[in-house]
């Protein structure tokens, strides 16, 4: 699937096939045991990734253009990478390890706690609104900021694809009137 | 038209399950897997699956823009307003035992349906906001 | 390096398999000049990230994190707290970055980069 991903040219079928992959990801969360996250992967990769994704085609409609098939630099770049990081995974504990260093710290007194403090079985739940609310306030101020950042950009009326205009060129109708 | 039937049957269908379901997991995040941003994308997937079936004259009569663009920030003031609130009674900031301090779980509840619902509201109105800008540009 | 063995490579497979997915996703950024196309790039590798942190939160004969009185085991909750967050900024950095995107095609009136390259040149 990635490997379509690289090489199709359309960029339809790239919607689509980036719609499909996120699908798969969020299968394979959900056999990790990760059930909150796999449903937000799919509600959002799948579902919102793609719309926004297909409606920013239609904007920008176009096709990319054919030319470079192979890059040997940016080939070398990401093999070297993948190089290093898979030798760095020589000395990570093995899937599905009970005895990685990653379960004994913080998490087996969320996991102990919840019953008591919180009295609600969904642990996630429990974690990200009351354990580490900060981190939850943090990422709804970063989703307001995307959706006043988009409002900001696009705000004004289309101009139509061209070359150009050098030098700065005031916009004097920023302000859409929607009735 | 008649390959237009089909879909507008099918989302006539879909979209109050689909509002249903977004209800559901908001209010079950305690229980089972949900929570705000679950409820909040999949809300807004019903709202963008209006728009694109029925046309954006219907559905901005069904979802005034000038309510969803204020609903932005009301949840962002709802998540704040809940740990002001615990400023107020006398905890830390953020601090749900400030509730109730004879129930604890009491308050933890409360405060966390508090907390999910203003990001509930932030994350619905910010998609449906995105996608509305979006389509909004290709006049 | 210690010697692993059979058993050893099997267990490390979910990582090399995000391994792929990051080279995969970097290859697409750096050597692809159709800007959609990068931030789908951009997409898998983030992915490839979430893979990266939750799988080794998974426990063998563990079940989700969701108490529940006949399992005893459960796998880690935290790193699904932190992906939660990432994959909404993720959205939220598409979204923005898409933006970005018109404003540069309707500018330019195109969305490749050698071509806004050589339109900025002159």
């Amino acid at each position: 699937m990635t490997l379509a991903v690289i090489g199709v040219r359309n960029l339809f079928g790239l919607v689509v096939l980036s719609g499909a992959y996120s699908f798969i990801m969020a299968t394979l969360l959900i056999a990790m045991d990760a059930v909150d996250v796999g449903m937000t992967e799919a509600a959002v990769g799948a579902g919102v990734s793609t719309v926004l994704l297909l409606s920013a085609l239609h904007l920008a409609r176009t096709e990319e253009a054919p030319g470079k098939v192979f890059q040997p630099v940016a080939a070398i770049l990401a093999l070297v990478t993948g190089a290093a990081l898979i030798y760095g995974t020589w000395g990570l504990p093995l899937y599905g390890d009970p005895d990685g260093p990653i379960h004994h710290h913080v998490a087996p007194y969320y996991i102990e706690q919840t019953p008591e403090e919180m009295g609600m079985p969904n642990i996630v739940t429990a974690v990200l609104s009351s354990y580490r609310g900060y981190d939850t306030l943090g990422e709804t101020t970063v989703i307001f900021t995307a959706g006043l950042g988009v409002m900001m950009l696009l705000r004004g009326r289309r101009r139509d694809g061209g070359k150009p205009k050098k030098g700065g060129q005031r916009r004097d109708d920023d302000k859409k009137d929607e009735a | 038209m008649k390959h237009h039937l089909i879909l507008l049957v099918v989302s006539k269908l879909l979209i109050p399950f689909l509002l249903l379901f977004a209800f559901y997991v908001q209010m079950h995040g305690d229980f089972g897997p949900g929570g705000g941003f679950q409820a909040g994308a999949i809300a807004a997937a019903a709202i963008v699956l209006y728009t694109l079936i029925f046309g954006r004259r219907a559905a901005e009569k069904a979802v005034p823009p000038r309510i969803v663009e204020a609903g932005i920030p009301l949840g962002v003031l709802v998540f704040a307003g809940v740990g002001v609130a615990n400023l107020l009674m006398g905890g830390n900031y953020l601090e749900y035992n400030a509730f109730n301090p004879a129930h604890p779980v009491e308050g933890q509840h409360l405060g966390i349906i508090l907390v999910e619902a203003g990001v509930f509201i932030t994350v619905f109105c910010t998609l449906v906001t995105i996608f509305n800008t979006f389509a909004r540009r290709g006049r | 390096m210690e010697d692993l063995g059979f058993l050893g490579v099997i267990g490390h497979i979910n990582q090399w398999i995000t391994v792929f997915l990051i080279m995969a996703g970097l290859y697409i950024i750096v050597a692809r000049s159709n800007m959609i196309k990068k931030l789908v790039g951009l997409s898998i590798f983030q992915t490839s990230v979430y893979l990266l942190y939750i799988s080794p939160g998974k426990i063998i004969d563990g079940t989700a994190p969701i108490l529940s009185p006949e399992w005893d085991t459960y796998s880690n909750p935290l790193p699904h707290v932190l992906i939660l967050t990432a994959i909404v900024v993720g959205v939220a950095t598409l979204a923005l970055g898409l933006s970005l995107v018109v404003r540069i095609n309707e500018a330019y009136g195109s969305i490749e980069e050698d071509e806004i390259y050589k339109d900025d040149a002159d």
